[in-house]
């Protein structure tokens, strides 16, 4: 991961590119975001960033969170994330990631909280194909086989059934960026992102582009 | 939504002309020969609108040769040159799906006067 950035989902709308075609378009305001903490080799194994994003009512942050944002001498932040980047040692503590990192034309994954589907069927939550619904037919919308007989005698692991659907991390991955806008503090990605509007999503750059 | 609207406030017209279902209207589109650019215009009658901001369309039918023709344009799209409304309609439905059963005398539109 070079770069990335946290954001909020604002909605979907459409621009009209240079060719007068109409292009599906996710506003993301992204940004702008705060390095709250460096994570190093030495004191933790491992390098990363940790940013914070939306600034928060004080009164609401408890004491050892407060002592982490004071530590680092910025405002009380609502999400706090950790960032893999590749180069994470050359920002520091306090310095701000705003959305002109990314430019017009570059390749991102988008990730976020898919909307919540509840406990969904089969045919829904795997695609999967539906019987006849008249003609005598008594296979509807049903699951189907849970497998052969006397062997093995059970249920293979990972059969597909019903259940909760959607509120897990889903990353859509090689979005064009159609605008920037880093005075305004929001993204245009082509087409659509996770989650619901005002979700939290996070930016980052594609690992298809080349 | 505030910020969706200034995006699309940015790239609506507003010289757009007062017309609605029924008017019979005349659209000259952007036409991309090779290399040069032309305009080519399309007139019939409004079918529909549809859509509201930077994303409404509009229908607009006409009968040509014999053979319905529809063409449905994102109303601030780039590639309309501009809309000339020929005559003013009274109809009194917002869809006018049933003109598409009509022929002959059966599909005229009364004009406001």
């Amino acid at each position: 991961m070079k770069k990335a950035i946290l954001g909020k989902k604002v909605g979907m709308t459409q621009i009209f590119d240079k060719d007068g075609k109409a292009i599906p378009v996710t506003v993301i305001q992204a940004g702008p975001n705060v390095v709250v903490q460096k994570k190093t080799v030495e004191n933790d194994g491992y390098s990363a960033i940790q940013v914070g994003y939306e600034d928060r009512d004080e009164k609401k942050v408890n004491k050892p969170l407060k002592g982490h944002f004071a530590k680092a001498k910025v405002a009380v932040k609502r999400y706090l994330r950790e960032f893999r980047l590749d180069n994470a040692e050359s920002y520091e503590v306090g310095q701000e990631i705003k959305a002109d990192i990314f430019a017009e034309g570059d390749k991102v994954d988008v990730s976020g909280v898919s909307k919540g589907k509840g406990t969904a069927g089969t045919i829904k939550r795997f695609n999967g194909h539906r019987g006849p619904m008249r003609h005598g037919s008594k296979f509807h919308r049903a699951p189907g086989s849970m497998g052969a007989s006397s062997d093995p005698s059970r249920t293979f692991k990972g059969k597909k059934l019903p259940g909760r659907m959607g509120n897990e991390n889903t990353t859509v991955q090689n979005l064009e960026v159609v605008k920037v806008d880093a005075e305004k503090n929001y993204i245009l990605v082509k087409g659509g992102v996770p989650g619901i509007r005002g979700s939290l999503v996070m930016i980052k750059d594609s690992v298809k582009a080349q | 939504m505030d910020l969706i609207k200034m995006i699309e406030s940015e790239q609506m017209k507003k010289d757009i002309p007062d017309f609605n279902v029924g008017d019979t209207v005349r659209v000259y589109v952007k036409v991309v020969e090779g290399s040069r650019e032309r305009l080519q215009a399309f007139e019939g009658f409004v079918l529909k609108r549809q859509g509201g901001g930077l994303t409404e369309t509009f229908t607009v039918r006409r009968v040509a040769y014999g053979v319905g023709v529809e063409r449905t344009f994102p109303l601030h799209s780039p590639r309309i040159d501009r809309i000339e409304v020929v005559r003013k309609g009274k109809v009194r439905r917002a869809k006018l799906n049933y003109m598409r059963e009509r022929t002959g005398k059966a599909a005229k539109i009364k004009e406001v006067l």
